[in-house]
């Protein structure tokens, strides 16, 4: 049985890495409640603009349809994957993974060709690992969404897109559920599925103030802007969420180490003090 | 029942759902009777039935009259409008109450874009000061149109 000085040890490291956990714990929960704010005020914004558009990809227009709305034979897709920087956020990244690499083998037996673009870290180690084509990557977006890099990414695939390299661009992410629940998921971004809706159906177009081609570029742009920007500060609010929950669980756990260990100890001392009492008794017993 | 239905047809005619909304999140949501709003190539008006109409917004005073017969004026920083028959949305990057509106900070932009305009440097930027200019001018529209409507009533 180990001594009592070395489970003092144990006891103490321990008590050190709880209190890191705690600490971790308690700035992922601020942090979650800046970005799940941040999250949830442009939300009706990406969710309007998005039906926006697919209204746009539904209106049947004489004029020639912008490339982001025509449908073309997929042999080459894109994956937008959006990761986090850091780990130490429970199985969020490896959830996301997961359904990734299940719908990329699903393509590679269809003989489509694959390519990335990667947000955030995590993804950039584990995608170059895989030995997937990686078309852009952005490291380090931090938790204040750096537009510049996520955007920059978004551009190198949709000059992909419009010169034909790429038939299909797919944004994997994953959802904010609650604090407790993230759920990672694929939505196809280009080209925009039109709406499933009944009473949208039928020969309609809009009235496009000055013309179709001057309003498409930059409403479509926009819109995917938007849906990359959403996604992004939507994982940030999932990571801290995870972050948040995983270290909670840490420190439970750390805490339990701890009881155990304690009673282990009291139990070694309380063994020590017994034997040294029976030693005494015995010698004063031989006197 | 016929009854009925007659009202709900002819509220169905003279109203629509107004969404306005602005990247902080939903600013409008309602039923309203008619909107302006500043369109790339005019001002314009919606009433309920409009053929569906999509066009840029340039940054101006968007108002509309609420069932009430109250008017409610905004001010947004350009955007796109979407017109269907029963329904017109507004995005905006940024979407203000007209009432909200700080004067005093739009006269200070206003001064200072025209101030830098007046120096001709060049190395400033003067497609930025020119849209500045023209947003603190479109603010100062936007209260002044306010004012005036709320003098009528």
């Amino acid at each position: 049985m180990a001594s009592g000085r070395e489970i003092r040890g144990q006891i103490r490291s321990i008590k050190s890495t709880q209190k890191i956990t705690k600490a971790m714990e308690m700035v992922a929960g601020s942090k979650l409640r800046r970005t799940q704010q941040r999250m949830e005020a442009s939300r009706a914004y990406a969710t309007r603009i998005a039906t926006l558009v697919r209204h746009l990809a539904q209106a049947q227009g004489d004029e020639q349809r912008h490339p982001f709305l025509v449908e073309r034979p997929e042999k080459r897709t894109a994956f937008v994957v959006v990761t986090t920087d850091r780990g130490l956020c429970g199985s969020l990244n490896i959830n996301l993974f997961r359904i990734l690499v299940g719908t990329m083998r699903q393509r590679q037996q269809a003989n489509i060709e694959l390519g990335v673009g990667v947000l955030g870290t995590k993804g950039a180690v584990f995608l170059r690992r895989l030995g997937v084509p990686i078309l852009a990557e952005a490291r380090g977006i931090g938790e204040h969404a750096d537009d510049t890099k996520t955007q920059g990414v978004l551009k190198v695939l949709l000059d992909a897109y419009l010169s034909g390299v790429v038939d299909r661009i797919i944004l994997a992410g994953n959802h904010f559920v609650n604090a407790m629940t993230q759920e990672p998921y694929l939505q196809t971004l280009l080209p925009v599925p039109p709406l499933a809706e009944e009473t949208m159906a039928g020969h309609w177009d809009y009235i496009y103030e000055p013309s179709a081609a001057a309003l498409m570029s930059p409403i479509l742009g926009r819109f995917l802007e938007m849906q990359l920007y959403q996604a992004v500060v939507e994982n940030i609010a999932c990571e801290m969420a995870a972050r948040m929950v995983a270290m909670k669980n840490a420190s439970e756990n750390a805490g339990e180490l701890i009881d155990e260990l304690s009673l282990v100890y009291n139990k070694t001392r309380q063994a020590g003090i017994t034997r040294e009492l029976s030693e005494i008794i015995a010698g004063a017993e031989a006197v | 029942m016929a009854a009925d239905q007659g009202v709900a047809e002819q509220q169905q005619t003279t109203r629509m759902m107004l969404d306005i909304i602005s990247l902080e999140g939903p600013l409008f949501q309602g039923e309203v009777h008619f909107v302006a709003a500043p369109g790339r190539q005019g001002e314009l008006g919606v009433l309920p039935r409009h053929a569906p109409l999509l066009t840029e917004l340039v940054p101006g005073d968007v108002h509309c009259d609420l069932p009430g017969g109250e008017r409610l004026h905004f001010y947004v920083n350009g955007g796109i409008l979407e017109v269907q028959p029963h329904h017109v949305s507004i995005l905006s990057d940024l979407a203000v109450r007209a009432a909200d509106l700080d004067e005093a900070a739009a006269m200070e932009a206003k001064r200072q874009a025209e101030e830098q305009l007046a120096t001709r440097r060049a190395d400033l930027d003067y497609g930025l000061i020119e849209s500045q200019l023209a947003e603190a001018v479109a603010r100062l529209r936007t209260l002044e149109r306010m004012r005036r409507a709320g003098q009528r009533n």
